[in-house]
């Protein structure tokens, strides 16, 4: 093992915290912002010797998704670790943490090439969509963001640099560590660097959408898409108070074949169903504001799910993959929120998270609920930050 | 056999009561000439006739075995179907090896979930099989997909031909029942398919059973595809048939399979099938496509149009099954074709970027013009996986160590130009001293990390995967033979 403090390379500036780089109400007391990896390396090797806890702020816009951290004196801005190395002929791209989504995406779309993964909120960085690691709707088809990474360059808690992976699609050489830090929180280190495969832009798209009365007939819509050969690219499903209960459904493909594969999706939607060429603006966001909760449950649930939940939360979600999200107003009393949470978590295999609370229900709701594996990841966790001072608490059931 | 080996050895035979009573009388092998029936798996030339071998009915009983290996200190080594080519089920001497072959209920299929539960032990077609009346499939194809155990490929993530567009199995497990080191039962996932927490699932799958064992696995099952078109494609060289891969792949067409053989491959499989593919071809394709039908239809054209421009003298195309069947035939047979070309040979398997696929295998070209050794190429060309089968006649002296020599040297230009030392065979015994030519001292010290982190007394299967020193003086596995599956007709390999 090299350590990194022995290196020639100046430490990175630190500057003080200030009330903007505040994390839920932690105020950190030195922020850095390191331009490459290694003096990210640097950074946190000088954090581990000083006994720091640490926390990694990518574009600063899902700092309120998850628990803050328990404390926080060090804030590592990944901001200057930006750039994209693109292998077009590859289909496989590599950027740095700080890159924004918006950059790579507009890079990709310069060469017809895309990352087929749907950003759940704007304005984000590659790190930072990573470590929260949810998906989109079209993982349907093209897999959850954790099947769109390759490798992955991180640096440990302890400023050792690591990469697993690579930058090949296959590759089963050693164990594949991004897993665990794709949607770990930041609680494992901070990623330094992440490689994706990539797909060519589809020539042709189209959404073909359609509203219900009631959840048996939305179901027996969902089943005809299921059983048709139509091979959909999300199958969304939406419901709330005051709302319609909805299916979204996006083809892609070839102009030859996405005609009649549009007709079939019309006829197993129903006769109400609407045709669009474009995806509406904001596709995939989840709700910005408000709490927020992550429901997993059996895909053939779904529906029901939404349609029974939707008349006191808005629902929206996978429904082929079972993969639904809660959003709540602002300003929602606690209560409420802990009442669906609970009467999700009754069902058999059902599992909910509330991803983003308000600063009130923060300490009152259970954001977990049961977590299988628990002390397996808390193995994982004493491993790699044996001091827990790496977002402490932020993780999935207070790691 | 030194001392602490020796007090191991004590250790086993007083194990051996216990085992029987969490297994049953005939759950437990002791007889040498039994175990000597498991002291290798698919790779051949490593063996080790095991301490032990047990073979529990029930997840209850893995996990009883499993805790009372922690509890001794005893290694264990899990073992699904033996068909793995990276030797990562090599039994140990002085350990148990724990072998999931009579927990094969296939306990549920479920479609309005898209998924199965099934027992690691179900051989991975059965599952197909037990899907396609609903029109259904389990997309992962391994070649030895008749035979091997879906906790197999669980361990060695396994991929197939068509993984180029479906992915591997880490990409179609929602959920397992795991036994972990210490011999606790825990369950990850289900039908349900983002837990909360670290992807537990995510790591556990590709781990080559140094993490556990998995009892009982939650599958997606996928919608049978409506058309399926296969087309063979013939071209008067390598570098025009890596360009067409290159355009058919840069156009967008993404098809199930893309797989190339070289001239000295197809003469083989003609040699031992004949198989009938265009004469003097220097390089085959077989290109699959499948899905929505009018999809199909517009991509087997582009692909046609694509081949046409790319030099290709003769292109066939077959969407009936026993057309597309013998097209298929050559490929499949071409692993075990070689040997009526050749006594002896090296399967290596190794990945490039697909980009870097012509500059390598002119090297290639080089290596084996250069050192006088016949190198036969057939890979799967999509995604840049090559294996490439070194010939060498074992009769010959030194001639094992000169194949060897320039089967390393293939995997050294697989790491030059940026790709791995494994696609799909898995680390094992063969290649964990590889592992330092792709990754670093911290690499490999994270990743050691990682396995200590649940597997503090480095009892699961160890020296696999990461190089130990006990393990890297031994040389890297050879075969003479067609594997021992093939040669009994239960697998194909290719």
């Amino acid at each position: 093992m090299t350590m990194a403090g022995s290196s020639r390379a100046p430490i990175p500036v630190v500057r003080a915290g200030a009330p903007e780089d505040a994390v839920g109400d932690l105020v950190p007391t030195k922020v850095t912002e390191p331009s490459n990896t290694e003096e990210l390396s640097l950074a946190l090797a000088g954090a581990t010797r000083e006994g720091e806890t640490v926390a990694v702020r990518g574009g600063g816009t899902a700092q309120d998704w998850g628990p803050a951290p328990r404390a926080l004196d060090l804030l590592v801005d990944t901001g200057k670790l930006s750039w994209i190395d693109h292998d077009p002929g590859d289909l496989v791209v590599e950027a740095g943490a700080g890159t924004p989504v918006a950059d790579l995406y507009a890079h990709l779309a310069g060469e017809g090439q895309r990352l087929s993964y749907d950003p759940v909120r704007t304005g984000g960085t590659v790190g930072g969509t990573v470590a929260t690691g949810a998906s989109g709707p079209r993982r349907l088809l093209h897999g959850a963001l954790r099947d769109l990474v390759i490798g992955m360059t991180v640096v440990r808690p302890d400023g050792v640099v690591a990469r697993s992976g690579g930058r090949v699609v296959k590759n089963v050489a050693g164990y594949d560590l991004a897993k665990l830090h794709t949607g770990g929180y930041g609680t494992l280190g901070a990623i330094a660097s992440v490689a994706f495969r990539l797909q060519p832009e589809p020539p042709a798209l189209c959404l073909v959408e359609s509203e219900y009365a009631s959840g048996e007939e939305a179901d027996r819509a969902l089943a005809a898409v299921r059983e048709s050969a139509i091979v959909p690219s999300a199958v969304e499903v939406r419901a709330g108070p005051g709302s319609a209960l909805t299916l979204q459904v996006v083809l892609e493909g070839t102009h030859e074949g996405l005609r009649p594969r549009t007709e079939e999706a019309v006829q197993a939607l129903g006769a109400h169903a609407h045709v669009s060429r474009y995806l509406p603006s904001g596709w995939g966001h989840r709700p910005s504001k408000g709490p927020l909760a992550w429901l997993s449950l059996p895909p053939a649930e779904s529906v029901e799910a939404a349609a029974r939940l939707g008349h006191r939360v808005r629902v929206g979600g996978c429904a082929p993959r079972g993969a639904l999200h809660l959003s709540w107003p602002e300003g929602t009393p606690p209560e409420e929120i802990a009442s669906v949470l609970e009467e999700v978590r009754a069902q058999p295999e059902w599992t909910a998270q509330l991803v983003r609370a308000c600063p009130d229900s923060a300490t009152t709701v259970d954001r977990w609920g049961q977590i299988p594996g628990l002390p397996l990841m808390r193995a994982v966790k004493d491993a790699f930050d044996p001091d827990h001072r790496f977002a402490p608490g932020r993780g999935a059931g207070g790691i | 056999m030194s001392l602490a080996e020796n007090e191991t050895a004590v250790a086993l035979s007083a194990l051996v009561p216990e085992l029987r009573t969490i297994c049953g009388e005939n759950g437990v092998l002791t007889d040498h000439s039994q175990r000597r029936t498991y002291e290798n798996d698919g790779l051949a030339h490593h063996r080790e006739v095991p301490g032990v071998v047990v073979l529990p009915t029930s997840a209850e009983q893995v996990a009883a075995v499993v805790r009372l290996c922690h509890e001794r200190g005893v290694p264990f080594v899990p073992r699904g179907a033996g068909t793995g080519l990276s030797a990562g089920a090599l039994p140990r001497a002085e350990g148990v090896l724990l072998v999931t072959s009579r927990m094969r209920r296939i306990l549920e299929i479920d479609i309005a979930n898209e998924c199965a539960v099934v027992e690691p032990g179900v051989a991975n077609l059965d599952i197909t099989r037990a899907a396609a009346p609903h029109g259904y499939y389990y997309a992962p194809d391994p070649s030895s997909q008749q035979v091997c155990s879906v906790g197999g490929n669980v361990a060695e993530n396994s991929g197939g031909a068509h993984c180029l567009k479906y992915g591997f199995t880490v990409n179609h497990v929602r959920g397992l029942d795991v036994v972990t080191p210490a011999g606790d039962l825990v369950r990850l996932g289900g039908k349900a398919a983002d837990a909360p927490g670290y992807d537990l699932i995510g790591t556990f799958v590709g781990s080559e059973g140094t993490l556990g064992v998995a009892t009982r696995v939650v599958v997606n099952l996928t919608r049978s595809p409506e058309k399926t078109v296969t087309l063979l494609s013939a071209f008067q060289s390598m570098d025009a048939g890596g360009h067409a891969v290159s355009s058919i792949i840069g156009e967008g067409v993404l098809p199930s399979a893309i797989e190339m053989m070289d001239a000295l491959a197809i003469e083989a499989a003609e040699a031992a099938v004949a198989c009938d593919y265009p004469a003097g071809a220097a390089a085959v394709l077989v290109v699959e496509l499948d899905g929505p039908t009018e999809e199909v239809d517009a991509q087997v054209e582009q692909v046609e149009r694509l081949c046409a421009e790319a030099g290709s003298f003769e292109t066939r195309t077959a969407s009936g099954a026993q057309e597309r069947a013998l097209i298929w035939k050559g490929r499949k047979s071409a692993f075990a074709a070689v040997g009526r070309i050749s006594p002896s040979y090296i399967v290596q398997d190794g990945v490039v970027p697909r980009t870097a696929l012509p500059e390598v295998l002119r090297r290639i070209t080089e290596l084996s013009a250069e050192s006088g050794i016949r190198v036969a190429n057939v890979f799967h060309a999509g995604d840049g996986n090559l294996h490439p089968l070194v010939l060498f006649d074992d009769a010959e002296p030194g001639a094992w160590d000169r194949a060897e020599e320039v089967s390393a040297q293939i995997l050294d230009l697989c790491v030059e130009h940026g790709g791995s030392i494994t696609g799909e065979h898995g680390v094992g015994v063969d290649k964990a001293c590889k592992m330092p030519r792709m990754y670093g001292p911290d690499d490999l010290e994270t990743f050691d990390l990682f396995r200590r982190s649940l597997d503090p007394e480095g009892t699961a299967n160890p020296d696999k995967l990461l190089p130990t020193p006990r393990l890297c003086g031994e040389q890297p596995g050879v075969r003479h033979e067609v594997h021992p599956l093939v040669a009994s007709g239960q697998a194909e390999q290719f």
